[in-house]
């Protein structure tokens, strides 16, 4: 017993001597670059690491009272119930606020160590920067946790019984999306401590790019999972079958995506070619800003309404200070600074430069469309007091357009050379990815019964994107051209970021043709039906044979048993359900989906169920397993990249380094 | 509560909404033509006690009721303009997912096609200022070459 009540203590504990080690991480190297003592530089290769131990000593001891059901730390009684599965008192610690906090600062943290660990053949006053800077995120993010977010705090009597995880976090999707996605909204703070470093020194070159990039590029893999894996928990969760809303909340973490991705391909600009120095110094300030922001808008309750934020602001107005803070600070940095860093690389705008100069543009403009999409209503109602909605279809109508010529372009730009690129060269060059794309668009206008020109238009873009990786790639290894052996041996030298630009953009275009077919070509039945009875959708059948009542360990669900089947083929068995958790009284609906191919067959319960009637969701979804087996791809395209031999090995000296003098003009 | 799940924002995560779902048998139109319209304007409703979730998503027993009026006014025979005009009247703006263009949204819809024009321009003319390679050689630079190429 005493060591579940002491536990608590020692997590509050060890996360206030992390801020503590914070502290001297945020302020002592930069003393030692200052009074150039080695001795306190050296800090910045240890502090982080012991840091992070103390924020897991942290994380671990609110986990171990989840684990124990230490009702007597609020926290826990919250959010959890003693008969709650095991993988979701785990996964509760982090479904809730403070917990969530916790998770993000252990991140953070984590990147600090990693730093620290693996960046030896960084320029040390280089690494002693980032690292400090790092350690002033994580003063001020530990801070908060500690003065309006502890996670440790008692309550006296201890109660009982806890008051449940909310049901639809109840899901193993809690356990994989936060902390993917928490690893790459937090991962984009080594690009801005990378940045702001950068512009402390008044040195910037292609080195820095390439240290940068592996670390931007980690981020921006697992935010692209956790954003996919989200997609997915709420179409399988929320039961009608929606992927993707535009909600607030999902905005939050797309922004960070989306000038993430920007900020990866003017990086590669940067690194191979020296130019777009400020711009790229610019974006990574910007995309860990929308990470900030992000973390404000959910954290603060102002997505609700203003009026929420206005009546417990404690908690908003202490972000909306660290946002102001870190984001006013850097850009004024970089007003200041950015004039010194020398601009380089010259090229035309028909060249690998000019087509990431496009990418950059189209990404950016859609970033602000996102931004301006989800804060004009609070701004509106701020000022004028109106209250307005801004939703998917305006979202549709701004987003989209801008999408589209950014991946008609897209297949151009691998092709063109850098500094000065032959665009009909490319262009010949993509005849078959043309072709095959119009092809697509021809079969699927027929299947689809020549309704609609622009659906099969786009389900070709999405073609056009996947031929286009091909021919890129049949490009490099001389495929055809070549023999057969040459060929092999050019696949097998490929460098692995070449090759992992081809693989992010097939799965691109993937998720083109999943989100056209799923969004168009979707077919539905709504209907009651008794037992006995059945619905067609899309040639299936699904019989309706009766509800079964089923108890779960904290939870009741009513079960529908349906027989699909399709012409002669084996039938198969769907359990959509209902359920009911007891401890929060509240319901849930379970779909039930079927995947056939790349296409789904989704089923799920009404609200109307009465005597052996049931409300039935019946849909057939075309092709929508490609939307997050394409984001998989995509993914794994980065992963391809990170593992480039390059990066693995690491920059060599830059020739800055060794003449410090002269690049610090 | 268990109405509107989107006010329980839980996490930095995809939006959680409705744990049932939306449209009910019972409150579908017989004429599909008709209620395939009744769907096309649903979706672009918001549920007013909801966070930015359509009518046609959500189960809460006010977007039922929103939903059933929309079917109301269409067998009345009016046009898709005249029920959202007529929602409009009743509950203001808010009501509608995709906002009015009109001079208080002037700045939300207009930002995307500003921003990359600007951005457009501004990019062009660097390209301009600082003519790369792409310029012609001048003719002594020509015939130097010739002579170091005749070589």
């Amino acid at each position: 017993m005493i060591g579940t009540f002491s536990i608590a203590e020692l997590g509050h504990y060890a996360l206030v001597l992390a801020l503590v080690l914070m502290l001297v991480q945020s302020t002592v190297p930069l003393l030692g670059l200052y009074w150039r003592d080695q001795r306190l530089v050296a800090v910045s290769g240890s502090t982080p690491i012991a840091g992070f131990i103390l924020v897991g000593i942290a994380f671990a001891a609110l986990t171990a009272a989840y684990v124990a059901s230490d009702f007597s730390v609020r926290n826990v009684w919250e959010n959890s119930h003693s008969a709650k599965p095991m993988l979701y008192k785990v996964t509760g610690v982090w479904g809730n606020h403070e917990g969530s906090m916790l998770l993000w600062v252990l991140i953070l943290a984590l990147f600090g160590a990693l730093v620290a660990a693996f960046g030896a053949n960084l320029p040390s006053t280089l690494r002693a920067r980032v690292i400090a800077v790092q350690g002033w995120i994580g003063t001020a993010f530990l801070l908060f946790v500690l003065l309006t977010s502890n996670p440790f705090e008692r309550i006296h009597p201890p109660p009982l019984e806890g008051r449940d995880l909310n049901p639809i976090l109840q899901d193993i999707g809690l356990a994989i999306h936060p902390p993917l996605l928490y690893v790459g909204y937090v991962g984009f703070s080594i690009a801005f401590a990378f940045a702001v470093a950068a512009l402390m020194e008044r040195r910037i070159d292609a080195a820095w790019a390439r240290w940068v990039r592996p670390w931007t590029l980690a981020a921006w893999v697992f935010l692209t999972g956790g954003i996919a894996m989200g997609s997915y928990w709420a179409y399988y969760e929320l039961g009608w079958g929606g992927w993707w809303f535009w909600d607030p909340v999902e905005n939050a973490s797309f922004m960070p995506w989306l000038a993430g991705t920007a900020l990866l391909h003017s990086a590669v600009v940067m690194e191979k070619r020296g130019a777009l120095k400020v711009w790229t110094i610019l974006l990574a300030i910007l995309t860990f800003s929308l990470s900030l922001l992000g973390t404000f808008l959910v954290r603060s309750g102002v997505l609700t309404s203003v009026h929420a934020f206005a009546t417990d602001p404690s908690r908003g107005v202490f972000i909306l200070a660290i946002l102001v803070a870190f984001i006013g600070g850097a850009l004024a940095l970089f007003a200041w600074r950015a004039p010194d860093l020398k601009q380089g690389g010259l090229f035309a705008p028909i060249s690998r430069e000019g087509a990431l100069v496009f990418n950059n543009l189209f990404l950016v403009t859609a970033t602000a469309t996102v931004l301006i999409g989800t804060l004009y209503p609070l701004a509106l109602e701020a000022v004028t007091g109106q209250k307005i909605s801004v939703g998917a279809p305006f979202f549709n109508l701004t987003f989209g357009p801008l999408m589209v010529p950014l991946l008609m372009a897209l297949p151009f730009g691998p092709l063109l050379a850098w500094k000065r690129a032959d665009l009909y060269g490319a262009t010949q060059r993509l005849g078959v990815a043309m072709i095959a794309a119009l092809v697509a668009a021809v079969i699927t206008y027929v299947v689809a019964g020549g309704k609609g020109v622009l659906a099969p238009l786009a389900l070709g873009l999405g073609v056009w994107l996947i031929a286009g990786s091909l021919v890129d790639l049949a490009e490099r290894i001389q495929f055809l051209r070549a023999p057969v052996r040459t060929s092999w041996a050019r696949f097998v030298g490929l460098p692995r970021s070449a090759l992992g630009t081809v693989v992010a953009h097939a799965g691109v275009g993937a998720m083109v043709i999943g989100i056209v077919g799923t969004s168009v070509y979707q077919t539905e039945e709504i209907v009651s039906l008794n037992p006995g009875e059945s619905v067609d959708v899309a040639g299936y059948t699904l019989l309706f044979q009766g509800m079964s009542p089923v108890t779960g360990p904290n939870y009741r669900e009513d079960r529908a048993q349906f027989l699909a089947s399709r012409g002669g083929a084996e039938p198969f068995s769907m359990t959509p359900s209902k359920r009911f958790y007891m401890a929060r009284e509240m319901a849930t609906t379970e779909a039930a989906i079927e995947t056939i191919g790349f296409s789904q067959l989704y089923v799920s319960l009404g609200d109307e169920i009465e005597g052996g009637t049931v409300a039935v969701r019946a849909s057939y979804k075309p092709l929508v397993t490609l939307i997050w087996l394409g984001a998989l791809v995509t993914s794994i395209g980065g992963a391809l990249s990170l593992t480039d031999r390059r990066l693995r090995i690491g920059a060599p000296k830059p020739a800055a380094a060794r003449q410090p003098k002269a690049a610090s003009a | 509560m268990m109405a509107c799940w989107r006010l329980v924002l839980v996490l930095l995560s995809v939006a959680l909404a409705a744990p049932a779902q939306a449209v009910q048998p019972s409150e579908m139109l017989d004429d599909p033509a008709l209620e395939e319209r009744a769907r096309d304007i649903s979706t672009g409703l918001r549920c007013l006690v909801c966070q930015n979730q359509s009518i046609d998503d959500s189960n809460a027993p006010l977007a039922r009721d929103l939903r059933i009026l929309v079917r109301e006014r269409l067998k009345a025979g009016d046009s898709n303009d005249e029920v959202l005009t007529y929602l409009v009247d009743r509950y203001g703006d808010f009501v509608l997912l995709r906002p009015r263009f009109a001079a208080y949204t002037l700045v939300l819809w207009l930002t995307p096609a500003v921003l990359l024009v600007i951005g457009g321009v501004v990019a062009m003319r660097r390209f301009r200022s600082r003519p790369v390679a792409a310029q012609a050689l001048s003719r002594e630079e020509e015939e130097k070459l010739s002579r170091i190429l005749g070589e």
